[in-house]
Parts: C-alpha cells; sequence; structure tokens
C-alpha cells in the first residue's frame, strides 16, 4: 500500500501535469495559425479560447507545484494517468466551440479517441469541419502517438534523469539512450523525418489520384498523422473510401505499419542493423498472426461470397485485417456492412486481430507483439520442460534487439498485461451488451476500444448511452497507458481516502 | 440560404415520393440492390477526383456519402463542393448499384448513367461570437498574470 500522499506529492503531480497542460495549449497554436492561414476566423476564435484556457490551467498547476524536487515512481505513474484525463479535458474546447458535437462528453471522447490514437469518432458532420480543426484532430493523434508526456519532456521539460518514471507511466519503458530528455528527443526526431517523407508521399499519390495539389497535400498531412500514429482518423466520413484508390490504401498501409513497429527497431535500422527487422520477436510474432488471422478472415468472407473474386477478398480482408492488427482502424467499406456482410468468422478475426495489436514502444495498441511472442515461447518452454526428464535444466531464449533469456518476470509481467486486457475487453463487451447490443457487436467495439484501433461495426455514435462513452473512454485510456499508471492512481486515489478516513 | 435549404428539402421528399434510396438504405439493402438501377440524391462533397476518362465523385445525404463512378462527359458543372465553406451543389444520379463492385476491388458504388445538378449549392456566411473572442482576451491575460507570478515564485525560490 502507499504511503500517506503529502502535500508535497500533489504538489509535484501539479508540476508536471500543469507542463503538458502548457504543452497542449501551445500545441493549439498550430491549428489557430492554420485556421489564420486559410481565414477560418470563426475557428480561429475558437482555438484562441482553448489555448487561453489550457494555458490558464497548465500555468495554475505549474505555480502550485513550484521547486518540488524530481519525481519518484509513483509521482510519474500518478501524474501520467492524470495528464492524461487533464489533457482530453483541455484539448476538447476548441472541439466543443465548433459546433460540430452534441456533447462535451463526445467531445472528450473524441479527443481520447485521438491521444490515445484510436480512431472512433462522434463528430457531427464531418465532411464539413473546417481546415484547423481536421489539422487538430491529426495532431491529437500524432502526439498522442509518440506520448504526451514524451512531448512535454521533449520540449518544456528540464526533468533529465527524473523524467523517467514520467515515460515509463506513459507505456514506453524503451531507452534508446541512458539519457531519457535524448531518447524522447529521438523519438520525436523518427516521427518527424516520417512527417516530411510520409506527407510528400501521399501528396503526390493525391495528386496522382486527382485531388487538387492543396487538397492533396492537406488531406497528405491528416492522413499521414493518422496513419503513422496508427490512429485512424480520416477527413472525410467515407474515412479511406473517400478516395477510391489502390494506390492510396497501399501508401496508407505502408505507414501504419511502419508506425506500428517499436522505436527501438526504427532505431536500430536507422543504425545499419537491418537483420533486426527480421529475427525480432515483435517482427515474427506480428508476420505470424497477421498470416494466420488474414487466412481465417479471407476463408471468412470467401465461404459467404462476399466480394468478386480472390483479389477483392484478399484487398478488403487484407487491408482491414492489417488494420486492425496494427490498431489503426482505417477503413474502405462501410460500418455496417461489417455486420451485413462480413460474416461471423471474419469478424472474430478482425477482433482477435485487433486484441493482438502492434508492437510495444510504438504508437499501436493492444496486447502487444512483444507480449504474444514472450507468452508464446513460455509455452513452448513449458511443453518442452514437460517432454525432458525432470533434471533437464535448459533456457529458453528470444531475439529482441539482441539476444535475451525468458525469465520468469517477463512472463509474469506479460501476462499480467494481457489478462488486465481482457478484464477491460470483458467490461466494455458486457456494458454494451447491457446497453442492448448484441454480443458479436458489442465485442467488436470493445476490442476497438481496448486496442485502440478504431474499427466500428457502427456501435459508436453519438446516439449510444453516455455510460457506453463513459466506458469506452475508461477503455481507451487505460489500454493506451498500459494499466500501470491507472492502477498506481486507483491505489494513490484509495491511499489518500484511507488515510483521511483513518484521521 | 433558406431557398437552397428549401430546395434541397424538395429533392429529398421527391426522392422519398419517387422511390429513390438514400445512402442508409443502399448499405443496409445491399444484396438486394445490388446490380440494380437506382437513384440517390445527394450534396458533393470534397472534390472531384479525374481518373482517364472517368470521374470519382462522392455524394452524402442524410445517411453517408456514397461513391459516384462517372463518365467524364456525363460530368455536369459542380460550382460548389460541400466543405466547411460551402454546402455543396445537390446532385441526382441514376445509375447501376454495385455491393461489391468487380471494376474497383469490391468498393461499394453506383456507376452513373445519368448526373444532373438539382439544386445549386452556397458559400456559408461565418460568424464571428464576440463573447467568445472577450472570452480569449480574458483567459489570455489571466494564464499572463498567472504565468508571470510563476515565474517569479520559480526565481525567488533559486535564490533562496
Amino acid at each position: 500500500m502507499f504511503a500517506k500522499p503529502r502535500l508535497h506529492d500533489l504538489r509535484l503531480i501539479c508540476s508536471y501535469t500543469g507542463k503538458v497542460l502548457i504543452g497542449v495549449g501551445l500545441l493549439m497554436a498550430l491549428p489557430l495559425l492554420t485556421a489564420l492561414a486559410f481565414g477560418e476566423w470563426a475557428a480561429a476564435v475558437d482555438f484562441l479560447v482553448g489555448l487561453g484556457a489550457a494555458l490558464l490551467a497548465g500555468c495554475l498547476l505549474a505555480w502550485l507545484g513550484v521547486g518540488e524536487g524530481r519525481p519518484s515512481w509513483i509521482h510519474g505513474m500518478v501524474t501520467a494517468a492524470i495528464s492524461w484525463l487533464a489533457a482530453m479535458a483541455v484539448a476538447a474546447v476548441p472541439y466543443w466551440l465548433s459546433g460540430h458535437y452534441l456533447s462535451y462528453l463526445d467531445c472528450m471522447f473524441d479527443v481520447m479517441s485521438g491521444l490515445t490514437t484510436t480512431g472512433l469518432t462522434l463528430i457531427q458532420d464531418l465532411d464539413h469541419v473546417s481546415i484547423s480543426l481536421n489539422t487538430w484532430r491529426g495532431l491529437l493523434t500524432f502526439v498522442g502517438g509518440q506520448g504526451i508526456i514524451v512531448l512535454a519532456l521533449a520540449f518544456l521539460s528540464s526533468a533529465g534523469g527524473g523524467g523517467y518514471p514520467l515515460y515509463v507511466g506513459e507505456a514506453k519503458d524503451e531507452k534508446l539512450f541512458p539519457s531519457v530528455l535524448h531518447t524522447a528527443k529521438t523519438i520525436w526526431k523518427i516521427s518527424l523525418i516520417y512527417l516530411v517523407v510520409g506527407t510528400s508521399t501521399f501528396w503526390v499519390v493525391g495528386m496522382a489520384i486527382g485531388l487538387s495539389p492543396l487538397r492533396a497535400l492537406l488531406h497528405g498531412l491528416w492522413v499521414y498523422l493518422a496513419a503513422w500514429s496508427t490512429g485512424g482518423f480520416a477527413p472525410m466520413s467515407q474515412n479511406i473510401l473517400y478516395y477510391h484508390s489502390l494506390g492510396y490504401e497501399v501508401v496508407t498501409l505502408l505507414f501504419f505499419v511502419s508506425g506500428s513497429f517499436n522505436f527501438a527497431l526504427h532505431h536500430a535500422v536507422w543504425r545499419g542493423d537491418r537483420k533486426e527487422m527480421f529475427r525480432n520477436i515483435e517482427t515474427v510474432s506480428f508476420a505470424g498472426s497477421l498470416a494466420a488471422l488474414t487466412v481465417i478472415a479471407c476463408w471468412g468472407l470467401m465461404r459467404l461470397g462476399v466480394y468478386p473474386g480472390a483479389v477483392a477478398v484478399f484487398r478488403k480482408g487484407f487491408y482491414h485485417l492489417i488494420s486492425g492488427h496494427t490498431t489503426t482502424g482505417f477503413m474502405t467499406v462501410y460500418s455496417r456492412q461489417l455486420v451485413l456482410e462480413w460474416g461471423e468468422v471474419a469478424l472474430l478475426a478482425l477482433i482477435l486481430a485487433m486484441l493482438l495489436g502492434g508492437s510495444a514502444c510504438s504508437t499501436a495498441g493492444g496486447f502487444k507483439a512483444l507480449r504474444v511472442g514472450v507468452l508464446w515461447k513460455a509455452i513452448v518452454q513449458e511443453t518442452r520442460r514437460l517432454l525432458k526428464p525432470g533434471s533437464a535444466v535448459f533456457a529458453q531464449r528470444f531475439h529482441y534487439l539482441g539476444s535475451r533469456i525468458l525469465g520468469e518476470a517477463q512472463v509474469r509481467s506479460a501476462a499480467l498485461v494481457v489478462l488486465m486486457y481482457l478484464a477491460i475487453f470483458a467490461l466494455a463487451t458486457l456494458v454494451g451488451s447491457l446497453c442492448g447490443y448484441p454480443l458479436l457487436q458489442a465485442a467488436f467495439e470493445a476490442a476497438s476500444v481496448s486496442g485502440n484501433v478504431g474499427l466500428s461495426v457502427g456501435v459508436t455514435s453519438a446516439a449510444m448511452p453516455a455510460v457506453l462513452k463513459a466506458t469506452y473512454i475508461f477503455n481507451m485510456w487505460a489500454g493506451r497507458l498500459e494499466f500501470m499508471a491507472v492502477l498506481a492512481l486507483f491505489g494513490f486515489i484509495a491511499a489518500t481516502m484511507r488515510r483521511r478516513g483513518v484521521a | 440560404m433558406r431557398s437552397g435549404a428549401l430546395l434541397l428539402l424538395l429533392a429529398l421528399v421527391s426522392a422519398r415520393l419517387f422511390g429513390q434510396v438514400g445512402s442508409a438504405g443502399l448499405i443496409e439493402r445491399a444484396r438486394e440492390l445490388d446490380g440494380l438501377q437506382v437513384e440517390f440524391v445527394g450534396e458533393a462533397i470534397g472534390e472531384s477526383m479525374r481518373r482517364g476518362n472517368h470521374v470519382w465523385l462522392n455524394l452524402l445525404d442524410g445517411g453517408g456519402a456514397i461513391g459516384i463512378w462517372v463518365k467524364r462527359g456525363d460530368m455536369p458543372i459542380v460550382v460548389y463542393f460541400g466543405s466547411a465553406a460551402a454546402r455543396g451543389d445537390t446532385l441526382r444520379v441514376r445509375g447501376i448499384f454495385h455491393r461489391s463492385c468487380p471494376e474497383h476491388g469490391g468498393d461499394l458504388d453506383i456507376h452513373a448513367s445519368a448526373l444532373e445538378v438539382i439544386a445549386r449549392g452556397e458559400l456559408k456566411p461565418e460568424t464571428l461570437h464576440v463573447g467568445r473572442m472577450a472570452l480569449a482576451a480574458g483567459l489570455l491575460l489571466a494564464a499572463g498574470a498567472v504565468f508571470l507570478s510563476w515565474r517569479r515564485k520559480l526565481k525567488a525560490r533559486a535564490r533562496a
């Protein structure tokens, strides 16, 4: 149990949460400038209000927490959990003022969906949204994918080594360098280089498929931001179907698959270690489950004769399977088509893919390929142990940025996280069912929110009950932070309450 | 703006009266309507995309947007496409509906045989809220004051 939280602890948490909110506020300067550049004056005022609210809240919290030293593990975890909720509340201001939402809860749902790179949306009339608001949607996804704490650490904080608990609290435990500040900056450097390459590629392909140069550039930027972040937001209500282009689909696929890879893997490949791509337990695990689930999904589609010919089956089946597996959520079919046409086998394959997810320390969600690989190796190890004499001693090895020996602690940690994912998946499925949705649809949407995916069978809409919206927000938040920070926050609150009660 | 909305309403009412199908109906009854001639009315959104001798156009009604594949020669002049700044022209399309188009990788679409503009769109007037401007100024001033106080507090701490 935690020790009694003192004023010092609260001040420290306030200080770092304040800095994150200031970061969110400063980020609003980008859509504000976009609004000014395109003459969207009303939207510019909305962003000014949002910017003012975020800066005021951030400065107040920072003012309260002045000079409280370096954060410990518990401070880092609690700050990460609270920062994401506080960021959700302030980042929703421009959404609310835009008039495209029916309630503030819907706005917060969309912010959490963006920040956690889920991609489900409750927005109304998406096809008439301003350029600046679309930019804000894309930016939230992009920043959330890399991590809002990583952003604050990289650009706003002098936390240095003391910032590591904050960094881990955001479910990023990969240290590319001994300094967490250096690691955070490298993650941003990798993402910004891809931003230039990705937007340019989408721009060229966009013009080739008939978009005007300006729209090709804007759509290229927005779609890149969503693809790299495995986010799934698109500027049009038809999502990627709007473009009616195989070429555009292929480019989205290249970038969302890249985004779903571990930043450490990107870093290793950039340093010239290309073999890591083919030996790494995450890429091997991902490729294996992707191949198996693609076969199952395509078999399900062919059995029902959903698409005319094998090419169309593969194009639709594989695209959605990999979109779900990388936890992106881009779609080229309508949500209702999944329910009405795809059949149970293909939907179950999609549910499994969404739960498995992409790589650890990437922009992807879900169980993560590393944990799936570790658990698979543990099963193999146990099987070998059963088949060999009791006195035999052997070590199970796996390759993850170097050869490693499988340890009990690793297996336990992986199993616990997977178990917690299954628990929130069950919770959301239960709440969905209690709200009157059929079990398969409730399970599909629950897998989508828990794995931060964004594929939908149509359950997610502004008309769904508020309790379901709140459950989905919780699942997106807990799934993105991978539970540690959320459990720490609950423990922190419980410790505070208990002590007060005793006193 | 009112006349435009009235025309759109008339188009949607006539669509109901003469058995036209909305986007929700096309998606929900896709198997039943697959390969049949349909009539669909919707607002042109985004922009048209030229592909060789054809054009892709997306038409939006209350239930969603549907892709329309039309020959360039059959494409009418669309003045306004729906965006934040404008309500797009309303078009009526007649053509073959595909639940999963064999020519376009399984997309749900309509191959148009006739396409016409039935109501012209218009630019949307932008409304600036004075109250919001005042709120923004107030919030930014307050944030600035707290920021300065925070910096002073930090400096005082550093000196101590």
